[in-house]
């Protein structure tokens, strides 16, 4: 069957400003969005850009917004767009441009390093591991599975309104920290996410957990990040 | 315009290798790393079923000891392991894995708070430690983590081109390497007192592969390139269980947890090749035996070219605590729901064994070897790890979650030697010319307006590998592949791209990437047909046993321009497993 791809094009190199260019080409109800864009580059037009590497949602480079959604295009099938009008294919919202679907990260990246993104255990390490029961361990299990694409803070309408804000991503990395049972660092790490660029900018809106392609549940942790905050003798 | 910078340590890739040896030089010295991507992006994250070392959690099958691992790598790699290394790894294995635990890696559970270990192939105890299917993911961030505490330095989208060599007494000597700037493509010239080469493998060289687009094998072309040699690449490994018709990877570890494959009549086919080890035989066992099930005819589907992996038995909790992703992956590309219903699997190119020879003692890399077999030259303080290094931990045949503990097990190895060396060492000026090379190369690639096709050339590359150089070998289709290679060097030589642009221009970087894998593929067939015996993942029809007399040795392959590739041999170390027939 026949599907058209509209999409948005932007080389800062020749182009004055953004246009969508159509490309319209053979498709399967299983053929992986990824490999439309690799079979446009590689057969039609080289100079469409986008990221890509492990072609199978792990690596978080392809996030980009599809019909409006911000999804990762090596994790969406034909069969899961509308084909009877043209698919439209975005660079992911809030993040500058770079070129065509290539978006400058930078902020996204700031608010990551904000949150102290690393284990701190000021004890000293015991001989072996420190011990974690699964369900211990299952307090983290799913927010550390996030893998940096970026789709759930460039959807959320308060990083929109400011882009001062932590966004969901850095909050969800807070969390990972603050709820592993082998960290030390809970006080300094509440107080970041207490900040008045942190969680009280959430307004529970859940874009973003339709967003994220690993299907994390993140306002719910935002949500256990306040309690703990409010709980907390800060 | 050229760019320059200085670092006493440049790293290149910042996978589990890379990343794991700048957290050991970052405490006392300025350590830099370079990836093509960012990284958190490197293709270490996509490593899912586990890391083997001896932790005795687990202790279904046994008590484990490092000898029983080392054994089962000497086993696995059909004795062309180097076994002082697989000793080295074997007792640090241990360690450096409670190293990630203790630096935050989120690691599945046993119900007293250890670290949960599975099955996997080859390995006679429940020795992988794994964070659910997602191990890579959990290991790399960990790394990346500690490492942005300590203030490593990353060059996130760079490119690296070429290495910058000079000779010192009778040594080459790396003095820093050459990159551009993806997003802007101006050069970058990096001068440092040490290299480290951590680039990955390269499976993109073949049509279907679990390996990323970034896995171009970028590292063993800038070696080859400059003449040096390649070790061991005629055997890279075929995963038995790609998802078809894709080839991303299914973990062994479905196989771990219970999981066997059947055949069109239902039958658990392993049991006839590996009576003993069955399902969690080695993996160029079951590639093979998938192989030849398919070829007598008992594939599955329309075509009868795949087979089909059950996991549905072992229940929908096992498989959705311990196999999360793989359940998404079958449901996503081929909408099997694998809690009711068999993944459809086929063998899937994975891993490259061989890669960057290293030195055993110093860990540097090797330039050349005597006639008596042994190093004769080294590269002074360029070094390789994980999956680009070949140290040889993993000889024919790497046991599955080897690997990972490999990247972290030699990163630190390396980050070690690199510290200890470089208060003995000054700056020498780089050549005038530095990096001109290089500019003329972009320059020429993107001036060209007609031309060969980077991705027709690239997929024309894919083809041959997969049609002949793949699980079954043969002496006349290798000539085949190598003529082939032969053909597309010199159409490549009129490469061109439709992309002028300078900014973020892939176009260009595939068109660099490929003019890697021309080179690499070259020396992986070469050595194919150099070595006429059967061992390990290299099956020879032609030659189908195994010729320890004449080949128990390494495989190094030299560039020579316009001539056919030189090949020499180096001794294979034996210490505590004489060679045995190899059954499972
Ligand atoms: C799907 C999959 C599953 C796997 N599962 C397991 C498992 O369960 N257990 C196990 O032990 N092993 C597993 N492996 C193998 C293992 O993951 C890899 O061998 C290992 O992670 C490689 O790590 P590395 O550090 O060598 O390289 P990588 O993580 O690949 O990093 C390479 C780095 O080099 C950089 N680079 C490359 N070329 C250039 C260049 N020209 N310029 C600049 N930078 C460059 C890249 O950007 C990247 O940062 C798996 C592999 C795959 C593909
Ligand atoms: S290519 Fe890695 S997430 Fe899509």
């Amino acid at each position: 069957m026949k599907a058209t791809f509209k999409i948005f094009r932007y080389d800062p190199d020749k182009d004055k400003k953004p246009y969508y260019k159509e490309y319209t080409l053979d498709v399967e109800p299983n053929t992986v969005l990824l490999d439309v864009l690799n079979d446009i580059k590689w057969h039609y037009d080289g100079t469409l850009t986008f990221r890509r590497s492990c072609a199978h949602a792990i690596c978080g480079s392809c996030g980009m917004t599809i019909n409006g959604k911000n999804r990762l295009a090596c994790q969406t099938l034909i069969k899961d767009l509308d084909t009877s009008k043209p698919i439209k294919i975005e660079p992911l919202k809030s993040y500058p441009v770079i070129k065509d679907l290539v978006v400058d990260m930078n902020k996204f990246y700031e608010k990551m390093f904000k949150v102290k993104p690393y284990l701190v255990n000021d004890n000293p390490p015991p001989g072996r591991e420190f011990l974690q029961t699964p369900e211990e361990q299952k307090l983290i299990d799913e927010a550390y599975s996030c893998i940096w694409c970026g789709c759930c803070t460039s959807s959320c309408p308060s990083f929109w309104a400011d882009d001062d804000y932590l966004g969901p991503a850095a909050l969800l990395k807070a969390y990972r920290f603050i709820f592993d049972t082998r960290d030390t660092l809970t006080e300094e790490r509440l107080r970041i996410v207490n900040d008045a660029d942190g969680v009280w900018r959430c307004h529970v809106i859940f874009n973003c957990v339709e967003a994220c392609p690993k299907e994390i549940n993140i306002t719910e942790y935002i949500s256990r990040l306040k309690l703990k905050v409010v709980t907390s003798k800060l | 315009m050229i760019h320059f910078h200085y670092h006493d340590v440049i790293i290149v890739g910042a996978g589990l290798a890379g990343t794991r040896a700048a957290v050991e030089v970052a405490p006392v010295a300025d350590v830099a790393v370079i990836s093509k991507v960012f990284p958190t992006r490197s293709h270490s994250t996509a490593a899912q079923g586990g890391a083997a070392a001896v932790l005795n959690n687990n202790l279904k099958r046994g008590v484990d000891t490092w000898l029983l691992h080392m054994f089962d790598t000497v086993k696995g790699s059909d004795y062309l392991a180097d076994q002082n290394i697989v000793e080295y790894f074997a007792k640090e294995a241990p360690k450096a894995i409670i190293e990630m635990e203790h630096w935050g890696t989120p690691f599945s559970r046993m119900p007293d708070g250890r670290i949960s270990q599975r099955d996997f192939g080859g390995h006679q105890r429940t020795r992988i430690a794994h964070a659910a299917d997602r191990t890579g993911h959990a290991l790399l961030h960990t790394l990346f983590e500690q490492s942005i505490r300590l203030g490593v330095k990353y060059y996130p989208e760079f490119f690296v081109m070429d290495l910058i060599l000079d000779e010192e007494e009778g040594d080459y000597v790396v003095r820093g390497v050459v990159a551009y700037d993806i997003r802007t493509t101006e050069l970058h010239i990096f001068q440092s007192k040490a290299v480290m080469l951590a680039t990955g493998g390269g499976g993109r060289i073949y049509k279907i592969t679990s390996n990323a687009h970034e896995y171009t094998g970028d590292g063993f072309g800038m070696i080859y390139r400059k003449g040096l040699p390649l070790q061991d690449m005629e055997f890279p490994q075929f995963h038995p269980t790609g998802l078809y018709p894709l080839g991303i990877l299914i973990t062994e570890g479905v196989r771990g947890e219970g999981g066997y494959l059947i055949n069109s009549k239902g039958e658990r086919f392993m049991e006839r090749y590996a009576p003993d080890f069955k399902d969690l035989a080695p993996r160029d066992v079951v590639s093979r035996a998938i192989y030849t099930e398919i070829m007598e005819g008992r594939g599955v589907g329309p075509k009868k070219d795949h087979v089909l992996l059950k996991i549905d038995h072992i229940g929908k909790d096992a498989i959705m605590e311990k196999l999360p992703e793989i359940w998404k992956f079958a449901k996503t590309y081929t909408g099997v729901d694998c809690t009711k219903e068999p993944i459809p699997v086929m063998p899937t190119m994975h891993y490259m064994m061989g890669g960057i020879p290293t030195h055993h003692e110093t860990g540097e890399v090797v330039a050349d070897v005597g006639p008596d077999g042994e190093v004769s030259k080294v590269v002074k303080r360029l070094y390789a790890g994980g999956e680009a290094a070949c140290e040889s931990l993993h000889g024919a045949n790497r046991l599955g979650a080897n690997s990972m503990t490999d990247t972290i097990v030699f990163g630190r190895r390396v980050g070690k030697h690199m510290v200890e060396i470089l208060d003995t060492i000054k700056i020498k000026d780089l050549p005038e010319d530095v990096g001109k090379e290089q500019e003329e190369k972009i320059k020429a690639i993107l001036s060209r307006n007609s031309g060969e096709k980077v991705s027709k050339l690239r997929e024309e590359l894919q083809e041959t590998m997969w049609e002949n150089v793949s699980v079954f070998r043969t002496e006349e289709k290798l000539i085949k592949a190598l003529d082939k290679i032969k053909e597309l060097q010199e159409r490549y030589k009129n490469v061109y791209v439709e992309d002028k642009s300078t900014t973020f221009n892939m176009e260009l970087k595939e068109a660099l990437e490929l003019e890697n894998m021309l080179n690499y593929a070259e020396a992986l067939v070469a050595s194919a047909l150099f070595r006429k015996e059967s061992r390990g993942a290299h099956s020879r029809v032609d030659y189908p046993n195994r010729d320890d007399e004449h080949f128990l040795k390494h495989t190094l392959a030299f560039k020579q321009e316009g001539k056919e590739p030189l090949i020499k041999q180096r001794n294979v170390v034996i210490t505590r497993f004489p060679p045995q027939e190899r059954r499972y």
